[in-house]
């Protein structure tokens, strides 16, 4: 009795209140980020690939796939198991997935020879060697000879990515520079003959550049196309596949333990720093990442100053009445503001209407095509900026109000205007709040996705923003990011349950970049605190 | 009451003025001050002797601390604070339009009640008013921060460590940065703002001493809660009460045989 009066009394019950309010805080934020990284990781290890023999309608059928999923459910009032198999061979199959009876199944195998192939197209081939082809030659039907084979297909494979993209590429650009070099002579009214003559001539030697590298790209591609192999899927049919759909084969069933370790983080390897394939189900997605670490770059590029200038008015120059404290209170609404909101107006204001500017005044060669006056990286990164901004003002504006007054007086009675005792005292002092403020804008901002979409996101993008053609930053064109490839993958993807893996591991990425962009920052802000320790004890 | 009070200290002071034989670096005639409606200072009238330490005495919220700033023009940082009369330097007054604040606070440097350097190395702390007028010469400022923590008893303790943080050093040793970094201007008039009142005792008998050797260069104003300091560095004294300067004195007099009887009350003891 008296125990528990003293529990009371003494306020133990709030302080136990508090402790699991935040215990509870705590294990979701856990859980959430191990069912993410659980998910997301377990994707890329080696699954086993099992042999089934299944009955249905009175005749046997042998399934071969992983285990992808297993569920249970009552049908009819009969309690009944399934597992869904990931049976690949979707040019066979027409599907990659399918659903077995548990009762159905009379027997499982796990066939040391299966070999998995990943292809550029048609997802994962399940199945076995039965020929392998080289040079025109028949060698011997092994993984070894198939592994040879993909490699010398990868190499050329690379080489002509490299070859299209760079090469032709960069040839892609320079001729629509001339192109648009005409243009904008024509519209000037200065397009004489000899800079007609001059531009072809450029233009001629361009083209025979891209008939030069066009003859390498055949002779790649015939290179590329000589190797073969053919192999047999487990209902007897077979498959022939030529060297060039290949990306990789192993065979996870005789696989040991250092070999799945070492397959798994090559995997990985493949996720972060590859391109997407076939509709950004497969492959990596280093694209997005690019984009999205450099759109938030450019974002605290622009907001930081932006909001710093404004906070040292509001809370230095400014008057403080009514006026004052209304902004105030505005901006801090601003906040508020859904981010689609913020989406349709960049969309309006700077997409429409100072990108079409931009073309109109300073680009008016490449009409009827817009160059500014769509969405594009600076757009979305100003979008942000402006979505950020009152996270800056408010956190920069309180790390103002911070300063002891004592430090500011004594720069003054030194003979400091007001500007000099800002700039020279108070500024670097009220930089640790800046920080805490561009740390918050980062980590709203690497998270954001409605109003991207509509400024400047897209699913694929055939380059990244910054490349070896001047002026190598290409802020007006369109970029992949992390938030909306999750969206993508995830909902738009012709093989959602293919991609569902790559949801949880995109999302998980998403979520170590933002707190590796964080980690960044609180370092730095750290040492400016260690260097401006302020008065305050 | 209180203005008949002032008219008779204005008249003894003038029959036998305490400073004939000084130079008046600061003369102040017919002050006021007000705070929005309510006034803090009135009518002051005062002269400040040229390298003298003069004292500002009174109980708390007396005016004292107001009237200091008002030599470096500090109350200008208060949006609702409003002056008339005239404080002349040099024959100049001070609050006459379109003077240079700045140039004012450099001729006249101040030091603070709490310590308050800047988050800064030692040596930027005492360069930082060099810095602002354009001098940035490395040998001139090492010269000057040399001789400027000379001159404010600190260079022994800290020639080692110049470039360590200034936060890093003990209160007392904070206090008389401060005095190097407001001599290191080389300013005519010193205005300390109660230094040492939030020090130990041995601090505070070491900035007592500094004050003593500073006097020979600057003109020192101090404002002080403690009497026996009071009488201990100051030549003359000022005696304020609720905004009203009641009897400005030689030091020894003030102490011994003061005229007013407010000021007397409050000597020994019975308010304040």
């Amino acid at each position: 009795m008296s125990a528990n009066k003293n529990f009371l009394q003494g306020g133990q019950h709030w302080v136990w209140l508090n402790a699991g309010a935040i215990s509870i805080s705590i294990i979701m934020v856990v859980g959430l980020l191990l069912l993410i990284a659980v998910r997301g990781l377990s994707h890329f290890w080696p699954a086993e690939v099992n042999t089934f023999t299944v009955s249905q309608d009175g005749s046997n059928q042998l399934v071969m796939g992983e285990i992808h999923n297993h569920e249970e459910d009552i049908q009819n009032g009969v309690e009944r198991e399934q597992y869904l198999i990931k049976t690949g061979n979707r040019d066979q199959y027409g599907i990659d997935f399918r659903w077995l009876d548990l009762k159905d199944i009379q027997e499982t195998k796990v066939d040391e020879n299966v070999i998995v192939l990943e292809r550029h197209e048609w997802g994962n081939l399940y199945g076995f060697i039965k020929s392998v082809t080289m040079d025109g030659k028949s060698v011997e039907p092994t993984a070894d000879n198939l592994e040879a084979i993909i490699e010398r297909a990868n190499d050329l494979h690379h080489q002509i990515r490299e070859i299209e993209s760079d090469d032709i590429g960069s040839i892609n650009y320079d001729i629509e520079e001339l192109r648009l070099e005409q243009r904008r002579l024509e519209l000037d009214d200065e397009l004489t003959d000899e800079a007609l003559a001059e531009l072809d001539s450029q233009r001629a030697d361009l083209n025979q550049q891209f008939l030069d590298y066009q003859a390498d790209l055949q002779k790649l591609y015939a290179a590329i196309k000589r190797d073969s192999a053919e192999f047999e899927l487990v209902g007897g049919q077979t498959k022939s596949v030529n060297a060039q759909m290949m990306v990789r084969s192993f065979q996870p069933n005789a696989m040991g333990f250092f070999a799945k370790i070492g397959h798994y983080f090559s995997k990985i390897g493949e996720f972060i720093f590859d391109e997407p394939r076939e509709a950004n189900t497969e492959g990596g997605v280093f694209p997005a990442i690019f984009g999205t670490v450099l759109m938030v770059l450019l974002m605290s590029i622009v907001v930081t100053p932006m909001g710093v200038i404004a906070a040292v008015y509001m809370r230095e120059y400014a008057k403080q009445g009514p006026l004052t404290r209304t902004i105030r209170i505005a901006v801090n609404n601003l906040a508020g503001v859904p981010s689609i909101v913020y989406g349709v107006f960049g969309l309006g204001f700077f997409v429409y209407f100072m990108g079409g500017t931009i073309d109109d005044l300073f680009y008016p060669e490449v009409k009827p095509s817009p160059m500014f006056g769509t969405p594009g990286l600076i757009w979305a990164s100003l979008t942000l900026a402006l979505l950020t901004l009152p996270v800056v003002i408010v956190s920069t504006e309180e790390g103002l109000a911070r300063i002891p007054s004592a430090i500011r007086e004594g720069s003054l009675a030194l003979g400091a205007t007001k500007f000099e005792t800002l700039w020279k005292t108070v500024l670097p002092m009220a930089s640790p709040a800046m920080m805490t403020g561009l740390i918050l804008a980062v980590a709203r901002a690497a998270g954001e996705v409605a109003p991207l979409m509509l400024v400047g996101v897209v699913k694929l993008a055939p380059t990244l923003p910054l490349d070896g053609n001047a002026p190598f930053l290409h802020l007006e064109r369109k970029f992949m990011h992390l938030g909306f490839h999750i969206y993508d993958v995830g909902f738009q993807s012709p093989n959602v349950e293919a991609a569902r893996p790559l949801v949880y591991a995109t999302a998980l990425l998403l979520v170590l970049i933002i707190i590796l962009l964080n980690i960044a920052a609180i370092k730095i802000r750290n040492n400016l605190r260690e260097k401006y320790k302020s008065l305050e004890q | 009451m209180v203005n008949k009070m002032t008219e008779v200290t204005k008249t003894t002071a003038k029959q036998n003025n305490p400073l004939a034989n000084e130079k008046i670096a600061i003369e102040v005639e017919k002050l006021n001050l007000f705070y929005g409606d309510k006034q803090a200072l009135y009518d002051i009238d005062l002269q400040i002797p040229e390298k003298k330490v003069t004292a500002f005495i009174g109980p708390s919220g007396c005016g004292k601390s107001t009237l200091l700033r008002c030599f470096n023009r500090m109350n200008d940082l208060v949006d609702i604070a409003k002056i008339n009369g005239e404080i002349r330097m040099g024959g100049e007054n001070i609050y006459k339009p379109g003077l240079d604040v700045a140039e004012l606070r450099r001729n006249v440097g101040m030091v603070f009640q709490k310590p308050n350097p800047f988050p800064k190395s030692i040596y930027e702390n005492v360069a930082y008013g060099l810095r602002l007028q354009g001098i940035n010469k490395k040998r001139t400022l090492d010269e000057v921060v040399e001789w400027a923590l000379k001159g404010a008893a600190l260079w022994d303790e800290v020639k080692d460590r110049l470039h360590d943080n200034a936060l890093g050093m003990s209160g007392g040793q904070q206090q008389r940065l401060c005095i190097a970094r407001a001599i290191a201007v080389q300013p005519e008039v010193l205005l300390l703002d109660e230094p040492a009142s939030a020090l130990d005792p041995i601090s505070t008998l070491k900035i007592e001493e500094l004050i003593h050797d500073l006097k020979k260069d600057y003109t020192i104003v101090i404002v002080t809660h403690n009497m026996q300091q009071a009488a201990r560095v100051s030549d003359y004294t000022a005696f304020m009460y609720i905004g009203d300067l009641v009897e400005f004195d030689n030091t020894d007099k003030i102490f011994t045989n003061p005229t007013q009887k407010k000021t007397e009350d409050y000597i020994t003891g019975r308010y304040g």
